[in-house]
């Protein structure tokens, strides 16, 4: 009986085997076909899936009316043919958190073109699995490179700024999306002045009326927000030179003694929040179970936008003393794309066409995050920012400035990005998706903490949320 | 050629058996017993049983999984016993109202538990563990209910006759003949609801219960690349139902004795 079994097992193996030498010699064949196969991996309903319908129809005030009818993805294929006279198949498949995407990775699924968050960005630069962008999709003088053209030189400045070995992510990833960590909250029982403070989750005067989110790295941000924020707040902190840098060592610190710290102010956390929640928060929330979430500045976005329709107004805040900007990026993985330069052209083309003003409204539209496109010479994203947050009584309207991310020649007399907005997006949404400069200024993007770090920090983690005997 | 084809037909299921059981158990026992460098290894085993957090963790899955079981016992059994020797005459369409939730996805039933419990606590995050043993009893209690009422229908009548003729009272033929002859469907009900009781987070997370059971470990081992530790507590959790099967399989093996 037995024998019989590990029969079955060695012939099961060797079907399964075979069949892969199938499909892989099946996948040679395309290769010779003119047909291209684009592999992506993206984030859960994070690109236009189209099927608005007529009166969605965003109509700008540069002449512009966009409206999704397609999917992006199926526009893009009709879009390369109709360019490039080339087909290209897009295979779209999506993940639910970076750690499942590394793991499908790891198990041996293929992509050419993927969209991780910055630390996840630098682990697999740090592994030699990514591919740099050729100098091509840089040259800012080609008019369909969208991405040259349009990314906004902040985030671009950021993006370039943040190394890995020496090597910066810009080299390797292109913005998509980005955002900052805060406070979703109510007006209505939360003081503004406790969600400008990291503290709010350890606050006793909300207990078990605030959710966190259940994730290490947003936890460890925020443990590390409230751990340093007495220090960083002070002016002489902020004033002195090098603060940016000062104060990015110090929240990526990940020392053992940081790491101990951190885990006795998240297991007082874990006393006084409602829930690590995944994706409940925002139900919660609009339900009224809780009076604040710890969020991402993209979901408090769509938060906002759904109990508006309530009634119901939320207000996000970045607390004073830091914030986490995060980015996620579109990246070309070395064992997908190979040696392929079609194939390398194709992945690249669909970068550029998300990053096409048109799209991106497209995109930031339908997922409610925040592009790192800013157009330009192209005023199309800008419009489309006044076009949602836009007050309709002027006598009410607050300057809102955008400059540090639309504007490309600073000066003071060439500062004109500045939005008459509406006061209650000035405090919600618009600060949600676009943060004033002063948040910025004291953001910190987390690295990847490093393989050893990561793994105390996780079993921290872990230990935090396990049943304490004692 | 009766004997051939009787094989022929079995080959569906044993690849089926091999691909979805033999197979996942083989790459779940080499990553329990490998570590990261692919050697063998046991560190992993014996550090699931040497550190106070895991050890607490299985402790606490336990717990609940205890709980839980007893707690769907003791509503299980009258219920069963009501509804299988009431003499009801439609006892079918009874027994199908207490199935019946189990048609609706778990999901959506301790989404609408919550609603309830929120009424009826006002803040459901002050009492995790009550909240999660009242989740857990609601999703399971079917699996209770079903073998138990089961067995207790097919005794035969007559054995209770016999009994009450040798002048037992309704507590003496429930203790000797009725309880003793129901115990092979309290058995397969405990089966039924401990195991999943001690792994199901998806109603710990839901009724926000923000401490980990067996089953969130294995997830959260996954997510930190650590495959190891999170096959090992697979491989332990294995391990516990091949024991309760022993268990149960001795307990059947001592009633053929009786009989």
């Amino acid at each position: 009986m037995v024998k019989g079994y590990f029969k079955l097992t060695a012939a099961v193996l060797i079907a399964s085997l075979s069949m892969n030498m199938l499909t892989g010699c099946a996948g040679h064949e395309k290769k010779s076909d003119d047909r291209i196969v684009l592999r992506i991996a993206n984030w859960e309903e994070y690109i236009d899936e189209g099927g608005w319908s007529e009166d969605e129809m965003i109509r700008l005030e540069n002449g512009k009316k966009i409206i999704g009818k397609n999917s992006m993805i199926h526009d893009f294929e009709k879009w390369y043919a109709s360019v490039y006279h080339k087909k290209v198949r897009v295979e779209y498949s999506s993940f639910g958190t970076n750690e499942d995407m590394y793991n499908q990775l790891t198990i041996g699924d293929v992509y050419d073109l993927i969209c991780p968050s910055e630390y996840m960005i630098m682990k697999l630069m740090s592994e030699g699995k990514l591919l740099p962008y050729s100098d091509k999709f840089r040259d800012t003088s080609r008019k369909d490179n969208y991405y040259a053209r349009g990314v906004s030189d902040y985030i671009k400045g950021r993006l370039d700024q943040l190394e890995f070995s020496g090597e910066p992510v810009g080299r390797y990833a292109a913005g998509y999306m980005w955002g900052t960590l805060g406070y979703l909250y109510n007006p209505r029982y939360v003081d503004k002045k406790d969600a400008l403070d990291w503290g709010l989750l350890v606050n006793p005067k909300y207990k078990k009326r605030v959710t966190a989110k259940d994730s290490v790295r947003d936890c460890y941000f925020a443990a590390m927000g409230m751990k340093t924020q007495s220090k960083v707040s002070a002016p002489a902190f902020i004033d002195q030179k090098g603060y940016s840098t000062k104060l990015s060592a110090m929240i990526n610190n990940t020392s053992e003694k940081t790491v101990k710290d951190v885990e006795d102010i998240l297991a007082k956390v874990k006393d006084n929040v409602y829930s690590f929640e995944t994706d409940s928060g925002k139900a919660d929330i609009v339900s009224g179970k809780v009076v604040a979430n710890l969020q991402w500045s993209g979901d408090a976005v769509y938060s906002m936008q759904q109990v508006a329709e309530d009634g119901i107004r939320l207000e996000y805040a970045v607390p004073k003393a830091s914030t986490n900007l995060w980015f996620d990026g579109w990246c070309m993985l070395k064992n997908g794309i190979g040696g392929d330069k079609e194939k390398q052209k194709a992945a690249e083309a669909f970068v550029n066409f998300v990053s096409r003003p048109d799209n991106v409204v497209r995109n930031m539209y339908y997922v409610g995050y925040t592009s790192a496109i800013a157009g330009g010479g192209d005023t199309t994203v800008y419009d489309y920012v006044k076009y949602m947050y836009g007050a309709d009584e002027q006598e009410k309207a607050v300057d809102y400035d955008l400059n540090y991310f639309f504007n490309k020649k600073r000066s003071k007399k060439n500062n004109t990005y500045y939005i008459k907005a509406d006061p209650q997006a000035a405090s919600g949404q618009l600060y949600a998706q676009y943060p004033t400069e002063d948040v910025l200024k004291r953001s910190v993007v987390m690295a990847y903490f490093g393989d050893k770090a990561n793994e105390d920090i996780s079993r921290m983690w872990v230990d935090m949320r396990c049943f304490s005997i004692f | 050629m009766k004997t051939l084809s009787k094989s022929v037909l079995g080959i569906p299921y044993a690849l089926f058996l091999a691909v979805f059981v033999v197979c996942p158990v083989i790459i779940l026992l080499y990553y329990g017993f490998t570590n990261g460098q692919g050697q063998f290894s046991v560190t992993n085993f014996l550090m699931f049983f040497t550190d106070i957090k895991t050890v607490g963790t299985l402790l606490y899955s336990a717990a609940i999984a205890v709980v839980t079981t007893a707690v769907c016992l003791v509503i299980a059994y009258p219920v069963a016993y009501i509804l299988a020797r009431g003499g009801y005459r439609r006892k079918n369409v009874l027994v199908l109202l207490f199935v019946m939730p189990m048609w609706i996805n778990f999901t959506l039933r301790i989404t609408a538990l919550k609603e309830v419990l929120t009424v009826i606590e006002g803040n459901l995050a002050f009492h995790p563990f009550v909240n999660t043993i009242i989740g857990m009893t609601y999703d399971f209690l079917p699996f209770m209910i079903l073998p138990i009422y089961n067995t207790i229908d097919k005794i035969d009548e007559s054995y209770v006759e016999a009994a009450a003729d040798l002048g037992a009272k309704f507590p003496g033929i429930f203790r000797k003949v009725i309880l003793p002859l129901s115990i092979p469907g309290i058995v397969s009900g405990v089966t039924m609801v401990f195991l999943p009781a001690m792994t199901n987070y998806v109603v710990l997370d839901m009724l926000y219960n923000s401490t980990y059971i067996m089953g969130s470990l294995v997830g959260s081992y996954f997510n930190m690349y650590d495959w190891n530790n999170g096959s090992v507590i697979s491989v332990i959790l294995l391990l516990l139902i091949l024991f309760s099967n022993v268990l149960t399989g001795a307990i059947h093996r001592k009633e053929k004795e009786y009989d």
